[in-house]
C-alpha cells in the first residue's frame, strides 16, 4: 500500500537523446493506473525508472513519500511482471516464487505460506513442481503474477504482460488482472500499447506520446474529452475521424478545398470564429444522411452487427460505425456519395490546428 | 535412404561393420599384446589370440615391481589430477572472466576481452621457452602448479561462455535484480546451474586436453614420480640400448586410454546436450 510520485522526471540517453521530457504526476493508494501509447513514446523507460532499472537523468520518483532514485531496485520495494515473463528457467514454479523471499531471508514456512496463497489466488497449486517450461504462455504469466505477489510490495509494475498471449487467453488474464487487483488493491503501473487493455484496467490512464504526457484521467474522460488530436486518434476503434476546417465569422465550416459542410452553424462554439481548426467526430456519433461532410464512399467492412463505412472528403478520410441493420433495405454502394453528419446527441470536438490541443467550447 | 533394398542394406551395414574393424582391430591388438609375455610379442608374427599373463602384466605396470620404469598407478594419479585441475582451473576462470566481461561495465571492458581473445592466437607449443623460463624461475618443476598452472588460462572456454551468456535475457537479470539477488548471487543461482550443459562439455574436452598433453610435461617434468602416464610411455619406448617390454607398453597404453573414455562414457549425456541444444 503506497503512493507514487513523479517530480518532472526526465530522462537523456548518452548522446542527448531525451526521451522523456518532464513528467509529473500522482498516483494514489490502491490506484491501478495504465500507461498507454505507440511504441517509443517512453512508457516502458518511465515504467524502468520506477523499477530502478534506468537511472532517472532529473527529477524525483517518489514511493511513500521518499525518494527512490538512487536505490537499488531490490531496495525499492516493488515487484514488476514482464512482458516475456523472465521465469528463471531452472527453477520449479515454487522455487521461482519463493526466489525473492528465499534473499529476504524470509523463514521457510513464511515462504510456503505466501507461496501457497498466491498460488491459490491464481489457481496454479498444482504446478509448484513443475519447471516453466512445462507451462503454457498463460500458465507461466500467472507465476510471473505469482512471483511479484508474494513479495506483497508497495507497487506493482506490469511491463505490456499480456503481449506474448494469444487475444482469447488476452482478455481472459485481463479480466483476472481486474480480479486480482480489486482483491489486493495494491498500487499499480500498468504499462501497454493496446487501448482496450488501456481502457479496460484503468482506474485512470496516462495517454504518452514522445515522452510527454499527452493527458492523464479515467477512460471516460479521455475518451469523452480527448485533450489532443493525438489522443483523439489513438483512443477508440476506430479512431476518432479529424476533419480540418476553416470557419468563418458566421460559424459557416469550410472542409478542404472549400466543401462547404453542412454542420449547423448553431454547434459551432462562437470563439472559433475565423479560426482553423480540427473537427473531430467519434465513428460511432455519426448518421448517414444527415446534414454534414459530404463523402464518396470508397469502402465498407461489416463486422457482424455493425459495419465500418470508410469514405472520403478531399485528402481526409472518413469512417462511420453504424448498425448493419440500419442499411438493410438500401445497401451501401462503394462510389455513392451523400452526406454524413452528427447523430446531435454527442457533441463535436474542436482541436486547435497549429498545437492539436482540445478547444474547450 | 529413400529406397529399401536387401542389397543396399547390406551395403550399409558392410561398410559400416569395416569401419568399426578399423577402429577397433588396433585396440584389439594393444590388448591382446598386453596380455602376453615381451618374447610372445616380439614373435613375427604376433599371435591375435590373447595371452595369460594378463595379471601379471597389468600388476607389473600398475605397482612397478619387476620392471625398471616408475609404477603406472603414480603416473595415472599425476594423469588424473592434472587432467582435473586443468579442466576445472579452465572452467573457472573463464567462467569468471566472461561473467565479468558481459555482465560488468569497467574501463577497457572491451580491452580486456580483446587481450583474452588475442591469446587464442598463442598455442602452448608458441609460448613453451619463456613459459618454461617463468616457471623455473617460480621454482616449479616438478610440482603440479607447475604442470597445471599454464595450462589453465583459455580463450576458448572464455569466449564460449561470453557467448553463452549473451543468449541470456536481459530481463532475467532484471527480474533477479529486483528479488535482491546481487552480481554474486545472480551468478551462483542462475548462470551457474543454465551453464550445466555447456560446463559439462568443456569438461569433457578439456579433461581429455589435459590428460593427453606430451610436449609441456616432457619439459616441465624431470622426476619419475611426476611423469604423467603419457610421458611414463614414451619413456618406456625411448629405451636406447634396452630391450622395450612391449607387453608393458601396452598394457600401459590401455590403461591410459580408461578414464578419457570413461569420462566421456559417463558424461555423454551431458556433452551430447550440451553442444547440441541450448537449453532455456
Amino acid at each position: 500500500m503506497a503512493t507514487l510520485s513523479f517530480r518532472n522526471v526526465t530522462k537523456t540517453y548518452a548522446g542527448n537523446i531525451a526521451v522523456i521530457h518532464g513528467i509529473d504526476m500522482d498516483v494514489a493508494d490502491g490506484e491501478f493506473i495504465v500507461i498507454v501509447g505507440p511504441s517509443g513514446c517512453g512508457k516502458s523507460t518511465l515504467m524502468r525508472m520506477v523499477a530502478g532499472l534506468e537511472t532517472v537523468t532529473e527529477g524525483d520518483i517518489v514511493i511513500d513519500d521518499k525518494v527512490v532514485n538512487t536505490l537499488e531496485p531490490a531496495e525499492r520495494d516493488i515487484a514488476m511482471v514482464f512482458q516475456n515473463y523472465a521465469l528463471y528457467p531452472h527453477m520449479s514454479v515454487f522455487q521461482n516464487m519463493a526466489y525473492g523471499l528465499k534473499i529476504r531471508k524470509f523463514d521457510k514456512q513464511d515462504i510456503k505460506r505466501r507461496v501457497d496463497n498466491a498460488a491459490e489466488i491464481l489457481e496454479i497449486g498444482h504446478l509448484l513442481d513443475r519447471r516453466p517450461g512445462m507451462l503454457s504462455g498463460g500458465q507461466r504469466q500467472r507465476v510471473a503474477m505469482g512471483r511479484a505477489i508474494v513479495r506483497e510490495p508497495k507497487v506493482f509494475l506490469f511491463d505490456e504482460p499480456l503481449s506474448n498471449l494469444d487475444a482469447k487467453l488476452r482478455v481472459q488474464m485481463r479480466l483476472e488482472i481486474q480480479k486480482l487487483h480489486r482483491r489486493l488493491k495494491t498500487t499499480s503501473l500498468y504499462v501497454t500499447h493496446d487501448q482496450v487493455e488501456a481502457m479496460t484496467l484503468a482506474e485512470r490512464m496516462v495517454v504518452m506520446n514522445k515522452g510527454v504526457v499527452e493527458q492523464i484521467g479515467t477512460p471516460i474522460q479521455v475518451f469523452d474529452k480527448p485533450a489532443s488530436t493525438f489522443v483523439a486518434s489513438f483512443i477508440g476503434s476506430p479512431p476518432m475521424n479529424l476533419i480540418p476546417v476553416d470557419i468563418d465569422a458566421n460559424g459557416g465550416i469550410m472542409g478542404a478545398s472549400a466543401i462547404p459542410l453542412g454542420i449547423d452553424p448553431e454547434q459551432v462554439p462562437p470563439i472559433l470564429s475565423n479560426r482553423k481548426v480540427i473537427l473531430g467526430m467519434r465513428p460511432e456519433h455519426m448518421r448517414l444522411h444527415k446534414p454534414g461532410i459530404p463523402v464518396e464512399i470508397e469502402m465498407v467492412e461489416i463486422l457482424g452487427s455493425e459495419q465500418l463505412i470508410h469514405g472520403r472528403i478531399g485528402d481526409t478520410l472518413i469512417v462511420v460505425r453504424c448498425p448493419v441493420s440500419l442499411t438493410k433495405d438500401h445497401p451501401i454502394q462503394v462510389g455513392d456519395a451523400f452526406q454524413i453528419g452528427s447523430d446531435g446527441v454527442h457533441p463535436l470536438h474542436w482541436f486547435d490546428a497549429e498545437t492539436g490541443k482540445r478547444i474547450e467550447a | 535412404m529413400i529406397e529399401r533394398r536387401p542389397y543396399l542394406d547390406f551395403f550399409s551395414h558392410a561398410i559400416l561393420l569395416i569401419g568399426v574393424a578399423l577402429v577397433a582391430f588396433p585396440l584389439y591388438v594393444t590388448f591382446v599384446a598386453s596380455t602376453q609375455t615381451a618374447q610372445e610379442v616380439a614373435q613375427a608374427p604376433m599371435s591375435l589370440l590373447p595371452g595369460g599373463h594378463f595379471f601379471q602384466n597389468y600388476m607389473s605396470v600398475l605397482f612397478g615391481h619387476g620392471s625398471n620404469s616408475a609404477p603406472v598407478a603414480r603416473m595415472m594419479w599425476v594423469s588424473t589430477v592434472m587432467a582435473l585441475v586443468i579442466a576445472i582451473g579452465k572452467i573457472s576462470i573463464s567462467m569468471l572472466s566472461a561473467f565479468a566481461v558481459v555482465y560488468f561495465r569497467f574501463r577497457f571492458r572491451m580491452f580486456f576481452f580483446w587481450m583474452i581473445f588475442v591469446t587464442l592466437m598463442l598455442p602452448v607449443e608458441v609460448r613453451i621457452a619463456p613459459t618454461y623460463k617463468v616457471v623455473a624461475d617460480l621454482g616449479l618443476l616438478n610440482t603440479y602448479a607447475g604442470l597445471t598452472l599454464p595450462l589453465i588460462a583459455s580463450a576458448t572456454a572464455t569466449f564460449l561462455f561470453r557467448q553463452f551468456f549473451l543468449t541470456i535475457p536481459d530481463e532475467l537479470i532484471e527480474a533477479a535484480r529486483i528479488d535482491g539477488a546481487g552480481p554474486m548471487r545472480f551468478f551462483k543461482d542462475i548462470l551457474l546451474p543454465l551453464s550445466k550443459t555447456s560446463i559439462a562439455a568443456l569438461f569433457v574436452i578439456q579433461f581429455i586436453y589435459g590428460w593427453n598433453q606430451y610436449l609441456w610435461p616432457l619439459i616441465i617434468t624431470t622426476h619419475e614420480n611426476m611423469y604423467p602416464i603419457v610421458i611414463g610411455i614414451q619413456r618406456m619406448i625411448a629405451g636406447g640400448d634396452s630391450v622395450t617390454e612391449w607387453n608393458l607398453v601396452m598394457a600401459t597404453a590401455l590403461l591410459a586410454m580408461i578414464p578419457p573414455a570413461a569420462v566421456v562414457i559417463l558424461m555423454q549425456k551431458w556433452f551430447v546436450k550440451g553442444l547440441v541444444d541450448s537449453e532455456k
